[in-house]
């Protein structure tokens, strides 16, 4: 039987991502037993293939076959078993997807917005968060999800857990992560250029800790006190995903690269030019279709009016500056 | 009194035996020349080899761009080529892949050859309506390629809204295109079943119909009844993208997840389209090269049957995380696991018709058996991914990548490569290399399983699908499955090499070079314009291996049109009197 253990454990770390969640154990033992069952199948049939082939190879070619055209006891068995083995897997499936589906009571809530290409996190608190969802260790979260443009899916490899965010609607799902740490989660629904890039870390807190992590950042958040504002705006642009379309090195991607890009004249697609100081920046923070850059498409870039205040604006503006 | 009552019911034809001529002067390839009449022509084996060619060059169209896309995925983010262009790239892979290639190859490309061959009829029954099959198909793939060039698209070939009524480029005209090649689907469609239904030989009752031929009855039966439903999406998408009318996009008070309902309502059974006329390959090629009789007929051919019936009721497996109702997923996971078990029950009858046969490993049986361990594969991860909970964790990642690429080219793609290899001779009248057929098999083998297998094992550690970008940890398993899509690229090219070399250099092929007991190996290769010269009487089913070949090649001794079902016969060939059923 430990053997049979280590052996599982050992293909585990092969195949499938840590298991963080409660509930992700039960997904790899089904998921271990389909796939093991599934082997054996394989390898017998195979087997009895290659046995036919090697056995009855043609030696002469005037050879005469016997008429078999069927037997009936041996297709019914060949039909239940499968039929046995696969209601089987199906029962044991759609168990462990209730309990994936039930969300307990007691679970704490967080409402998830999804859009091109960023996750952003709003808390009981009125605290936010873009690009890492805070949770507590060892406490049924619920997330409650919607879409502000196309179908996104969020998925969590570690939780075992997936959910289509759909615009016009809600959809729920919950996890519980026993431990602190940090999970991955990727955007599963195709959703554009950015797709690839529209990820996010689940940061699990000890419990005080994130009580801590909530207080410091209700009511949308100031600049801690060892960051300049310039490191601060640094800190800014890579958890609200500016970074997912906006380079820091001159390349090319969705939206124009910050590099060198303060002080310097941009042409505009109307063929008129302006100026990039703190008032463009500004304005294409909280009004991104009011001035597009030629040679980039317009109604990509989600408004963050009301997502950031003055002073993070002040300070992206000031990292910005940075980038010569 | 029984007897003579029965007797009385009995209408006598005289049958002889009409053996193929070895080296026909006249064929259907020499009788009407010249490139009008390809293009104007109403025979089925020349509107097949269109099908054959432009399939062909689709193929290659496709398999360049997944080329492209696998060089692109050697490192994280950029390579080569931009996002924006990958994501293009993917959707007409995809598209190009299912619409152009998949979908016509075994049924319009090798069934519009076969089957009425297999009947003993001289054409399908309608065979204008073949040839405008065929235009309709071209013209989709015209409307297709313009789309491409004109803007392009990046919705990948599932189109899901909203993004697909949102994103810019040429949606609107590459459904188009596709609601077109639908139709040609469609007519391909009524036509096989009607052909099945009062094109059969005289004796060729439906315990006597081949395979391939349920096969095709089956898929066209899909056909007609889930690609209109296609075309009624599209039309939807289409009228929310021009007129603005709110159907599916929820800003104009539409529902997205109505489109995918829709959309696999359609798609799903189309998976049946693409592999249940490649099982009916499976059938023929295993009886002719073991040299036995099919073990369990009416088992393989009604289980064709069930999986096109059952596989209109499964869409919702596509959805399990979609949003839909916990109940729905219910009823569709279980349903199907149910869509599994017809498909064992052919995999285990092909097997045991492998018992006390006479084997000969020639390349249409290797690829065959390439076909056995990848569609295996290929079907038990779909019982993973029908299980809910696992496919809440595995779908959308590169394990269903993975999946559907063993069951469509581990698959599909085999068993038309075995089709091609068995039928070739008949075709073109010429034999292809040997060695080089079973060389390329184990090359496309190998090659196959280097891309794919690495894909299941970063699909399960969460690589999701569509990804231009990914996380460092995923990129040996990247770098693995691009070097096999390179070996399995060469395989494809060298398949093209050796059969166009065989056109021109080939030997000549005898009229049965298998020594099938298959009513289209009873005629010369290639076959006369109008398939028969005499009208086939069918006495004998086409697995009857344990009967000598002089029980075949008959047909009726003075001309009539005898299309009846004359089941009944009493048979004189060459002085020898049978005894039929």
């Amino acid at each position: 039987m430990n053997l049979f253990n280590d052996l599982l454990n050992w293909l585990n770390d092969l195949f499938l991502p840590p298991a963080k969640s409660t509930l992700a154990h039960q997904t790899d033992a089904l998921f271990w037993f389909v796939h093991l069952s599934s082997f054996v199948l394989t390898i017998g049939l195979i087997a009895v293939i290659v046995y036919f082939i090697i056995k009855y190879r043609r030696q002469s070619e005037d050879e005469v076959t016997p008429l078999i055209t069927h037997n009936n006891q041996l297709e019914v068995t060949w039909s239940v078993i499968p039929l046995i083995l696969v209601i089987v897997v199906f029962g044991w499936g759609y168990k462990v997807f209730v309990n994936q589906q039930v969300v307990p009571d007691d679970a704490y809530e967080v409402n998830v917005t999804a859009q091109k290409w960023l996750w952003r996190f709003e808390y009981e608190n009125g605290a936010t968060s873009t690009g890492q969802l805070h949770v507590p260790e060892d406490r049924p979260v619920k997330l409650v999800m919607s879409s502000n443009d196309v179908i996104h899916s969020f998925f969590v490899p570690a939780f075992r857990i997936k959910q289509d965010v759909v615009p016009g609607r809600y959809t729920e799902m919950w996890f519980n992560a026993p431990d602190p740490g940090e999970a991955q989660v990727f955007c599963t629904e195709y959703c554009g250029t950015g797709h690839s890039d529209m990820m996010a870390t689940v940061v699990v807190h000890e419990q005080g800790e994130f009580e801590d992590w909530l207080a410091e950042n209700s009511g949308g958040g100031s600049k801690p006190d060892d960051l300049s504002p310039a490191e601060w705006g640094e800190q800014l642009t890579q958890q609200n995903a500016c970074r997912t379309c906006h380079s820091i090195d001159g390349s090319k991607m969705t939206g124009p690269s910050w590099k060198g890009i303060f002080g310097h004249e941009a042409t505009l697609s109307d063929g008129s030019t302006v100026t990039v100081d703190e008032n463009y920046i500004r304005e294409s923070i909280l009004e991104p279709e009011a001035k597009i850059v030629e040679g980039y498409q317009a109604g990509l870039m989600p408004t963050y009016q009301g997502q950031l205040n003055d002073k993070q604006i002040n300070a992206i503006i000031e990292y910005i500056k940075t980038l010569k | 009194m029984e007897t003579a009552e029965a007797s009385s019911n009995l209408k006598k034809i005289q049958v002889q035996r009409f053996k193929p001529e070895s080296d026909p002067d006249e064929t259907y390839l020499t009788e009407e020349t010249g490139i009008w009449s390809w293009l104007t022509t109403v025979d089925h084996k020349k509107i097949g080899i269109m099908y054959l060619a432009s399939i062909t060059f689709f193929f290659f169209i496709g398999g360049l761009m997944a080329l492209l896309l696998r060089t692109e995925l050697w490192t994280p983010a950029k390579t080569f080529i931009e996002a924006n262009t990958y994501n293009q790239l993917f959707t007409l892979h995809g598209s190009i892949m299912i619409f152009l290639f998949l979908v016509p190859s075994v049924p319009a490309a090798l069934g519009n050859f076969i089957l009425p061959m297999q009947l003993g009829a001289k054409d399908v029954a309608f065979p204008r309506l073949n040839l405008l099959s065929y235009y309709l198909y071209l013209a989709g793939a015209g409307i297709a390629v313009f789309a491409i060039l004109n803007g392009g698209i990046d919705t990948g070939w599932t189109f899901y809204t909203p993004y697909s009524t949102s994103t810019g480029g040429a949606v609107t005209t590459m459904t188009f295109g596709v609601f077109v090649i639908g139709f040609s689907s469609i007519l391909t469609g009524v036509n096989f079943i009607t052909t099945i239904h009062k094109m059969r030989a005289p004796g060729l009752t439906w315990d006597k119909l081949p395979l391939f031929c349920w096969g095709l009855y089956a898929t066209s039966i899909i056909q007609i009844l889930a690609t209109p439903v296609l075309a009624i999406t599209l039309a939807l998408v289409a009228m929310e993208r021009i007129l603005g009318i709110g159907i599916f996009d929820p800003a104009l008070g539409g529902d997205p997840v109505l489109y995918q309902h829709f959309f696999w309502f359609y798609s799903h059974p189309a998976v049946y389209i693409m592999i249940v006329p490649g099982f009916g390959v499976v059938s023929e090629v295993i009886t002719t090269f073991s040299r036995k009789h099919i073990f369990g007929y009416w088992a393989i051919a009604l289980s064709s049957l069930a999986i096109a019936f059952i596989g209109f009721l499964v869409w919702g497996h596509h959805m399990f995380v979609s949003g839909q109702a916990a109940l729905a997923s219910m009823v569709f996971s279980f349903l199907t696991f149910l869509v599994g078990i017809p498909t064992g029950i052919k995999m285990f009858n092909w097997t045991a018709t492998l018992y006390k046969g006479s084997i000969d490993l020639k390349s249409p049986l290797l690829y065959i058996f390439g076909f056995f361990f990848l569609f295996l594969v290929g079907g038990l991860t779909g019982i993973v991914l029908a299980s809910i909970a696992l496919d809440v964790h595995l779908h959308d990642t590169y394990y269903v990548v993975a999946h559907f690429h063993f069951v469509m080219v581990g698959g599909m793609v085999m068993a038309f490569l075995a089709g091609l290899h068995y039928w070739w001779p008949k075709i073109t009248g010429k034999m292809y290399n040997e060695i080089l057929a079973k060389i390329a098999c184990a090359i496309i083998f190998i090659g196959f399983n280097v891309t794919f297998l690495p894909q299941f094992v970063m699909g399960s550690q969460g690589m999701p699908r569509r990804y231009f970008n990914y996380i460092e940890q995923f990129q040996p398993f990247h770098q693995v499955s691009t070097i096999g899509s390179y070996i399995l690229g060469f395989g494809f090219v060298m398949v093209f090499y050796y059969l166009v070399k065989s056109i021109f250099r080939g030997e000549k092929a005898p009229a049965n070079p298998w020594g099938s007991r298959s009513l289209e190996w009873q005629v010369a290769s290639p076959p006369p314009l109008h398939n028969f010269h005499h009208t086939p009487v069918i006495v004998n089913g086409p697995y009857d291996y344990h009967k000598p070949m002089d029980e075949f090649q008959l047909g009726l001794a003075e001309s009539g049109n005898g299309h009846g079902h004359e089941s009944d016969a009493e048979l004189h060939t060459d002085g020898k009197s049978i005894e039929a059923e």
